[in-house]
C-alpha cells in the first residue's frame, strides 16, 4: 500500500505443493522475496523491513565493488 | 450449510462496523480439479453478505483470461483484496483458520487506506524503486 511497486501474496502452503517444493518451505510462516531470498518465521516489523531492504539492495561485499578502471 | 458459524458471524459483523470505505474482493476459481475451490468461493460469499461495504466479483481462471491478466493472478483459488485501487494484495488458497483472520485484517486495512505501518517503515518503503514481490507461505493451523 505504501509503494505501487510492492506486491504481496499470502499463499496457503498445502494447496500449492509445487511452490512449497520450489522454495523448500518446511515451516511456516516463510516469506519469499522476489523469488530468491527467504525469511523464516515472523518477527517485529522493524526487523522484517530490514531483512527485506537488505535482500533487495545491491550487494556491497568487498568483491562486489564497482570496477574503478 | 454455512462455513461461517453464527457466533463467528456476530464477531465478524462487529469488526466490519469499522469498515471505512468499500472493499472489493475479486475471486478467481477453477472449480473443477480443485480441492478447496468451492469452499473458498462459498466462504467469500458468506463474508460479502455481512456488510454492504463489501463487494465480491467471481471469475473463472480458465475462461475470464482478460480479468486474469488484469489482476496478474497465476494460480487458483486466488482472491484479490482491493478498493477502487489495486494494492497488489493477493490470497492464494482457502483463507481458513488463521488465514481467515489475516483476510479480515487485510480487508479492514484496505478499507482504511492505511497500511498501519510505522512512519519509519512507510518512508523506507517509499524509497524502493524496483519491483518487490513478497510471498508469505502459511497454513490454516
Amino acid at each position: 500500500m505504501e509503494n505501487d511497486l510492492i506486491t504481496a501474496d499470502c499463499v496457503e502452503a498445502t494447496e500449492f505443493p509445487d511452490l512449497v517444493g520450489k522454495y523448500s518451505v518446511y515451516a511456516v510462516p516463510k516469506t519469499v522475496i522476489n523469488e530468491s531470498t527467504f525469511i523464516e518465521g515472523s518477527m517485529p516489523e522493524k526487523f522484517f523491513l530490514e531483512r527485506i531492504l537488505a535482500a533487495i539492495s545491491p550487494p556491497q561485499g568487498p568483491g562486489d565493488e564497482p570496477d574503478r578502471t | 450449510m454455512s462455513l461461517i458459524q453464527d457466533n463467528d458471524l456476530a464477531e465478524i459483523r462487529k469488526r466490519f462496523e469499522a469498515l471505512a470505505a468499500p472493499v472489493k474482493l475479486v475471486h478467481f476459481t477453477q472449480e473443477l480439479n480443485l480441492e478447496y475451490g468451492r469452499e473458498a468461493r462459498q466462504l467469500l460469499q458468506e463474508l460479502a453478505a455481512v456488510s454492504a461495504k463489501i463487494s465480491l466479483e467471481i471469475f473463472n481462471f480458465l475462461i475470464d483470461r482478460e480479468k486474469v491478466a488484469e489482476h496478474k493472478v497465476d494460480k487458483v483459488p486466488a482472491t484479490v483484496v482491493r478498493n477502487s485501487k489495486d494494492y497488489g494484495i493477493r490470497f492464494y488458497g482457502l483463507p481458513a483458520g488463521y488465514e481467515f483472520a489475516t483476510l479480515l485484517d487485510a480487508m479492514l486495512t484496505v478499507s482504511s487506506g492505511d497500511s498501519g505501518l510505522s512512519n519509519e517503515s512507510k518512508e523506507a518503503l517509499k524509497q524502493i524503486t524496483a519491483p518487490l514481490h513478497l510471498e508469505v507461505f502459511v497454513t490454516p493451523t
